[in-house]
């Protein structure tokens, strides 16, 4: 057991990051470039906190398995970022932000982190249109903002249906003057395989070069992951396909605590699997659903084009189930209610594993030219890949593993339980709680980066200005670097007839199966059971072609598929544990008699911290979550 | 819809310092409903079950919008299809019994690292030289301050999207970048935020595209009909005005 330490400050809610940047520790700038901090991740927190802390001073090395910081996973980020401007006068504020993502997150997340988060998210917004991303805009020349699944308001700043890449190629831009300034060092194609922990302190890393196959050390006085979410467990999900868990799980394997691994957030809408080797599902944003009704036919097995269903045989059933959010409910229950209708039988297109997402009322009252305007990107989006006009006929959405909001624990700080390393992101577990809030995960990653993370980490660097430069032929970087290349070895002399793509495939259909949208013990013992054995399959008949001295993408695949085997028990594990309902975590015994989820605040309201304890069963440390400034509530939408 | 049949010619290279050739293979069972990166996925999960060497190619994001993928298909980077990318490209743009020829991006500024995966890292070398506005963290003012006039706006972003793909290079006769290079200071140059370092930008920029061993432009216009993303030639004609600008 570890004592979990959360640092939260002493205080009111709305003083508590004030007061802290107030006490933080200082490290003075000749001193900042003594320091080397290696950054994991070039995504919307890594590239923020690169070029943060290289401004700052500090003397930063970067590095992403891309071949370019500017294609990191946050690129495909469609549909917003939020903040609490209050543009639209409608009554937004830091404390609504905060309340809708601590009430979004079913009381899952501590206050003073989601207050944080809510309190920069109006510098994220003035950062970003300072360094030129073009938001959308007003005639009168001000920033517009859109309403976004799960509130009321309308926060959600946006450019078209790209955000994630105009913020992020924001951040690039940064991170590239940083690079000219010679405070940052980029290192591309590189894959982390291990952390290097020295005397207790995360000091390096050892990585592959994805080019030359070369197993390099590299050592700092601090170590940042920013290496994003794990939702390809799944295999099919929306995310990037080489995304991956294997950084934060070495970071795990090393004394690093990971928080609720089972939180998992399914989008309800992805464009529907269309065959058997599709290795990705493509999110539709759920901007969409502003101006996109969900329906099914009201009759089971209606196999009449949708555009011929007419009115009275339609089930717009988010808006009959939740009158006061209708389709705009947040994204759990929104995904839920379309599984619940497939598995009745009212699914459409030709798998029945999809619903209609209708644009024609919206179509009819703001005209087509609005909603290109809105959505154009989108809708060609789904045409090149589906062949489907949507202007014409209802777009088919059905759920997809999305985003983790599950990771590294991290105090408030964002330090992990391994001093030095910290993790930021969507890599972190720390503000959403059971369930994310849409475009809140870019406010989030680049909140961690360029406002949180840079205070922070003082007071770990300052009683370090006198430690010299970090040696690599130290021993724990010789160990390290022996375990890496085993495990290469290991993985390359298997020599099996299955192809970790496959293994990849049959692990995601034991999780989507099992622990996915909805979960229960039986069949999550199931699914223990099913992992072990294909982890010990694996093991017996995996095939890696090549060598381990060039480009091999097969071995990149296997060694992400050696952590998925173990990181997919360990979310089994804490969804086991977990014997209530919450927020995205819907366990099918703790649901109220209309089929809601249903929590238990006296059992379970904590973090579930799992410690890693070698060949045993993982140790649960809970973090209990104090809610002084909230009351707790059942979540309703209705 | 019936499965195809097709046969592959892929270009094979072991290193940069290697010859490449082309390889042939037969793949059977592609599902018109396959994106071009699914089939080329397919037929590797083919080869290494086989003992063969699997194909090397990139690709992540799957939407068009990473610029990891990215290979001449049938002649054209990114394919026959206007407007996509080669994860987009679906295979019911192909008809059975087809032969498809498949080759890396043939540029002197992007060397093959393997088979169809390029060095595009000149293209980061042109974004260090300027392709920024400095502002640090923490000295941006509200963001309502700065009024940008809603048609500025939306131009800047238009030449914002481009994904550096590459795709411009590898169709222009001269391997010039300039698309590229016109698409970022475009968007700078298009906001008010981007006036102070423009002219510093320009120049800086064209000088590393140039010192990167990119061609110059020749005003033929392949690269807009190649760009995945539709940029337009009209943003070189403004870069090249903010480039006299600078003089
Ligand atoms: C399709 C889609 C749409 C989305 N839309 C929105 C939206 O509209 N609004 C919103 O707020 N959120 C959205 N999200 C969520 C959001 O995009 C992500 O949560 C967020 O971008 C994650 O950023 P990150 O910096 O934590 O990690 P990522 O962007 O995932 O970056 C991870 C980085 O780590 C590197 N890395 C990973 N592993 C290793 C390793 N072992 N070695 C070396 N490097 C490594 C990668 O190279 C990469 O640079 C969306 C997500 C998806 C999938
Ligand atoms: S301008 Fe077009 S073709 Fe060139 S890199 Fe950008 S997106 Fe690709
Ligand atoms: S894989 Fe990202 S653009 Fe094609």
């Amino acid at each position: 057991m570890v004592t979990l330490n959360s640092k939260i400050p002493e205080g009111p809610l709305e003083e508590k990051w004030t007061k802290y940047k107030a006490n933080a520790r200082r490290v003075n700038p000749a001193n900042k470039k003594k320091l080397d901090i290696i950054v994991v991740g070039t995504g919307i927190s890594g590239a923020p906190a690169a070029s943060a802390l290289g401004e700052l001073g500090y003397n930063v090395k970067v590095f992403c398995y891309q071949d370019t910081p500017r294609r990191a996973h946050s690129v495909a980020a469609q549909g917003g970022i939020n903040a609490a401007k209050n543009y639209k006068n409608d009554g937004d504020s830091v404390y609504q932000l905060f309340y809708d993502i601590i009430k979004g997150g079913d009381f899952r997340a501590r206050e003073a982190n989601v207050y944080r988060i809510a309190e920069v998210s109006n510098q994220i917004i003035d950062h970003f249109t300072a360094i030129g991303v073009p938001f959308a805009r007003e005639y009168g020349g001000t920033l517009t903002t859109r309403s976004f699944g799960g509130v009321q308001v309308s926060r959600t700043f946006y450019s078209r249906g790209q955000t994630g890449q105009q913020v992020l190629l924001g951040a690039y831009s940064s991170l590239s003057r940083q690079v000219k300034e010679g405070t940052v060092t980029m290192y591309p194609r590189r894959d982390m395989l291990d952390l290097v922990v020295v005397d207790g302190k995360a000091r390096g890393i050892i990585a592959r070069n994805l080019v030359t196959g070369a197993i390099e050390r590299h050592s700092a006085h601090a170590v940042v992951l920013a290496t994003g979410g794990y939702g390809t467990i799944y295999y099919l999900s929306t995310l990037a396909v080489n995304s991956n868990a294997s950084a934060a799980w070495k970071a795990y394997k090393k004394g690093a605590l990971f928080a609720n691994p089972s939180f998992v957030q399914i989008h309800p809408s992805s464009v529907p699997q269309m065959n058997e080797f599709q290795s990705k599902l493509t999110l539709m944003s759920e901007s969409l659903r502003n101006d996109g009704r969900v329906w099914v036919p009201k009759n089971k097995g209606d196999k009449r084009p949708a555009n011929e269903i007419p009115e009275e045989d339609r089930d717009y059933y988010l808006e009959r189930r939740y009158p006061a959010f209708g389709n705009l409910v947040p994204r759990d229950v929104a995904s839920r209610a379309a599984k619940e209708r497939c598995d009745a039988g009212y699914g459409v297109g030709p798998t029945g594993l999809a619903v209609n997402l209708d644009f024609r009322d919206a179509i009819k009252k703001q005209g087509k030219k609005a909603i290109e305007a809105k959505y154009g990107n989108l809708f060609e989006m789904y045409k090149d890949i589906t062949g489907i006009d949507s202007y014409e006929e209802p777009m088919r959405i059905y759920p997809a593993g999305h985003y983790t909001m599950g990771g590294l624990w991290v105090d408030y700080e964002l330090m992990t339980t391994i001093p030095g390393l910290f993790a930021i992101g969507e890599a972190n577990f720390s503000d959403h709680g059971a369930n994310r809030l849409g475009a809140s995960s870019l406010m989030q990653g680049a909140g961690d980066g360029y406002f949180i993370l840079p205070y922070t980490i003082t007071n770990f660097l300052a009683p370090e200005i006198r430690t010299p430069r970090i040696k690599t032929d130290l021993p724990e970087f010789d160990e390290a670097e022996k375990n890496a290349v085993e495990n290469i070895n290991r993985l390359m002399s298997v020599g099996g007839t299955e192809t970790a793509s496959s293994f990849h495939k049959r692990l995601g259909k034991i999780m989507w199966d099992h622990c996915g949208m909805s979960r229960n013990e039986q069949g999550l013992l199931e699914a223990r059971r099913m992992i072990r054995e294909l982890r010990e399959e694996f093991w017996k008949e995996l095939k890696v072609p090549g060598k381990t001295d060039e480009v091999n993408q097969e071995l990149e695949k296997a060694i992400r598929m050696a952590d998925f085997l173990e990181l997919g028990e360990l979310m089994v594990l804490d969804a086991l544990n977990r014997k209530e309902s919450c927020g995205a975590h819907f366990r099918e015994e703790s649901q109220t008699p209309d089929g809601e989820a249903q929590r238990i605040d006296e059992q379970y309201a904590y973090v579930a911290a799992w410690e890693y304890n070698g060949e045993n069963e993982p140790v649960l440390n809970r973090e209990p979550l104090n809610f002084e400034f909230v009351e707790l509530k059942q979540r309703s939408y209705k | 819809m019936q499965n195809m049949k097709l046969k592959l010619k892929i270009w094979k290279q072991r290193d940069a310092s290697s010859r490449g050739r082309f390889v042939t293979y037969d793949l059977d069972g592609v599902s018109p409903e396959m994106s071009f990166v699914e089939m080329l996925a397919y037929l590797n999960e083919k080869l290494v079950l086989k003992g063969d060497e699997p194909v090397t190619f990139e690709h992540d994001c799957h939407e068009g919008i990473c610029g990891s993928c990215g290979m001449y298909i049938n002649g054209y980077p990114h394919g026959p299809v206007k407007g996509l990318t080669t994860c987009l490209l679906s295979m019911r743009y192909f008809k059975d019994g087809e032969t498809i020829v498949i080759e890396p991006w043939r540029a002197k500024s992007f060397p093959v690292i393997k088979d169809l995966m390029v060095d595009r890292s000149a293209f980061d070398k042109i974004q260090q030289a300027g392709g920024f506005i400095s502002v640090a963290v923490g000295a941006a003012p509200e963001a309502n301050t700065i009024p940008v006039r809603k048609h500025s706006s939306d131009l800047a972003f238009d030449a914002s999207v481009c994904i550096g793909c590459g795709a411009c290079v590898a169709a222009c006769k001269n391997a010039s970048a300039m698309l590229f290079v016109s698409a970022k200071v475009s968007q700078y140059a298009l906001l008010p935020q981007g006036r102070p370092e423009a002219k510093e930008r320009v120049r800086d920029m064209i000088a590393e595209m140039d010192k990167q061993g990119f061609g110059s432009c020749s005003n033929t216009g392949a690269c807009e009909a190649q760009c995945p993303k539709q940029i337009k030639l009209f943003n070189i004609a403004r870069l090249n005005r903010e480039y006299i600008k600078a003089l």
